[in-house]
């Protein structure tokens, strides 16, 4: 188990180290951020200056060890927009971002679960049916559309939620969320319902397949026979059971939230993380770009990695094989 | 009675023959089943509707979108069902260049027709030669490829797409190439998994102990047999470019506004969301929306009809 997990982990620092690489090429491929930062009047000196000051006159592979070096002391940067070090502005995005993500999770879980339960329980119902339709357009019709049907019907014209932007901003704990705050939780409802869709779909799906299985099983046969309530069938035996594998996609599909936020807090113009790449995009904000890319690759090689030590250690195949 | 005997058992005799023959049979076969639901009979009746009116925009929109000589700022804006200055009738209504917006979506999805196509057939060929790669020869090409994969596949796909986009620019041919690197991998997943079954089986076995060349093997003897889950992921994935396309660019960094696709003719309606011109958004991603999910619904049809777990 040690030899597997030195090798996988010496692979996991290789592959952020490549990717690290590519991004900071690729990035520095996209053009010249100095054009985009001042204004086309100004002088060749000032042009200079602001050349030197950056470190961009320097060749690329110099620049990425001082990227590197920097990056080893914590210090990713300064944006060249918001002109703060690049830490503090992920930071001061991050706790909306995961606020929405928590939320819509959470509304996909207590939705999709109940919702897959009963499509699998009774498959041929038309309740069932219009479970696994909307289940369809949960995953396929692009989020940005619904988010913008959801900004017409209850922002423009029931003008019941407001159509942007965070709210209100409460104090919990020493923890500053807008969901300690009514004001924030009309901000925040429909963002995480827009989020949580793709989700519900999965999750409809996964507690469907699983309930339909298990309902052939010997023993939700034998439960019947023994006489059990459908209710505590359901809920005691087949629930527990399917929740292994429902649990295992739920959080590996974590991340992918992490991913979609982009989207949706672009519709919603929601200040998170996910807006703050877009508008570094557009405004070529290199040290943004980079260093939310570099952090993005690690949190997916984290997670790729933890699920292949969970099932090192639950399957003796994998670690024998060297899993290489 | 003997009929039978030559098509089934006789592919000695008439080796040319049979399987042009079977292959018929199994496409009325396969056929046959698809028509069983009928919301994917409807579904495909949609996407074939929707091809002819967008590769055949030139002809049955009545106006073309592009030809900015065409256009009249007076028409600016007008509602759906309003005449303008060209004397007929703006079913959908127009934009705020005065565009008609029903040619303008005909043509949008034009666009996204191609790049999903395009995206989809590029990623199926590509993917195919890695995952046979990986699954015939084993060892350390499969070790290392699949790693790769696994590792493609664990980021989102639309992730990767943001990030190429932005490194490789804005238009029709960068957008390809980014949904490509993007995409490339579910299918080299698939042919991958699928292969390392037939490796196994007798008659890969047998061709290979022939002096054919490896090629031959791979793409004559191999490919046909893990060709049914490939078209189901195939269908998936053209109806998923096509909606990370219109997202790309809905987000501003997918196609420019000189060339229209469905998501920056939404993402230009999304700027007038809050006055009473829904049209302007509301009617591309009617569009798009019925494309993706008639695209899905076939998917899912196809995926049924191929599943070998299910009963005949």
């Amino acid at each position: 188990m040690l030899g597997y997990l030195v090798r996988r982990l010496a692979q996991a620092v290789a592959v952020v180290f490549a990717m690290s690489v590519i991004v900071f090429v690729g990035v520095y491929a996209i053009g010249n951020p100095i054009d985009v930062m001042i204004d086309p009047g100004a002088t060749q000196e000032i042009r200079a200056k602001l050349i030197e000051q950056y470190g961009l006159d320097q060749p690329l592979w110099q620049q990425y060890f001082v990227f590197l070096a920097n990056v080893a002391e914590g210090d990713l940067g300064t944006s060249m927009v918001y002109n703060i070090p690049v830490v503090d502005l992920v930071f001061s995005r991050l706790p909306a971002t995961v606020e929405l993500v928590l939320v819509s999770v959470t509304i996909a879980g207590v939705v999709g679960i109940p919702a897959g339960l009963y499509a699998g329980y009774r498959p041929d119902s038309i309740g069932a049916k219009a479970i696994m339709a909307l289940s369809v357009l949960g995953f396929s019709v692009p989020t940005f559309w619904i988010g913008m049907l959801l900004i017409m019907a209850f922002a423009v014209n029931l003008g019941w939620l407001p159509s942007g932007g965070r709210g209100d901003v409460g104090e919990v704990l020493g923890l500053h969320t807008s969901l300690a705050t009514a004001d924030g939780w009309s901000h925040v409802i429909m963002p995480a319902i827009n989020l949580s869709l793709f989700k519900m779909g999965l999750l409809i799906r996964l507690t469907r397949a699983g309930m339909v299985e298990a309902m052939s099983t010997d023993y939700v046969k034998f439960a019947r026979a023994q006489g059990l309530p459908d209710r505590q069938i359901v809920f005691r035996h087949i629930l527990r059971n399917i929740s292994i594998p429902i649990v295992t996609v739920f959080g590996l599909e974590l991340g992918s939230t992490l991913a979609f936020a982009v989207v949706t807090e672009s519709v919603f113009n929601w200040p998170g993380v996910g807006k703050l790449i877009i508008d570094s995009i557009l405004q070529l904000d290199r040290p943004v770009m980079v260093s939310y890319l570099i952090m993005v690759v690690i949190l997916f090689v984290l997670i790729n990695l933890t699920v292949d030590l969970i099932y090192a250690r639950l399957d003796p195949r994998v670690r024998l094989k060297g899993g290489a | 009675m003997s009929d039978t005997a030559t098509t089934t058992g006789g592919t000695l005799a008439v080796p040319s023959a049979a399987p042009a023959e079977t292959r018929a049979t199994r496409l009325r076969n396969f056929w046959s089943d698809y028509r069983r639901s009928p919301v994917a009979v409807v579904s495909l009746a949609v996407i074939v509707v929707l091809l002819f009116v967008s590769f055949g925009a030139p002809l049955v929109s009545p106006q073309d979108p592009y030809d900015m000589a065409a256009l009249d700022w007076m028409d600016a804006f007008l509602g759906p069902g309003t005449v303008g200055s060209g004397g007929y009738v703006h079913v959908l209504g127009t934009d705020n260049a005065g565009r008609d917006m029903l040619s303008a979506i005909f043509y949008g999805l034009r666009t996204s027709f191609v790049i999903g196509l395009s995206a989809g057939a590029l990623a199926l060929t590509i993917g195919i030669c890695v995952g046979l790669t990986a699954a015939y020869f084993g060892g350390r090409i499969e070790a290392l490829l699949m790693r790769i994969v696994d590792l493609q596949l664990s980021m989102p796909a639309i992730l990767l797409a943001l990030v190429l986009v932005a490194v490789l620019g804005q238009g029709i041919g960068q957008i390809v190439l980014a949904l490509v690197v993007a995409q490339y991998a579910y299918f080299a997943r698939t042919t991958h998994g699928a292969a390392t079954v037939e490796r196994g089986k007798d008659y890969i076995e047998a061709a290979r102990s022939t002096p054919l060349p490896t090629r031959r093997v791979l793409f004559r003897h191999l490919l046909p047999n893990v060709m049914p889950p490939l078209i189901v992921v195939a269908t998936v994935q053209v109806a998923s470019a096509i909606a990370l396309e219109a997202t790309l660019s809905f987000l501003g960094v997918g196609l420019p506004l000189t060339e229209p696709s469905l998501g920056s003719m939404i993402s230009n309606g999304f700027k007038y969301i809050h006055t009473d011109r829904y049209w302007l958004s509301i009617y591309p991603g009617i569009f798009l929306m019925i494309t993706v999910v008639a695209i899905n619904l076939v998917g899912d049809q196809v995926r049924t009809v191929l599943d070998p777990r299910r009963s005949r």
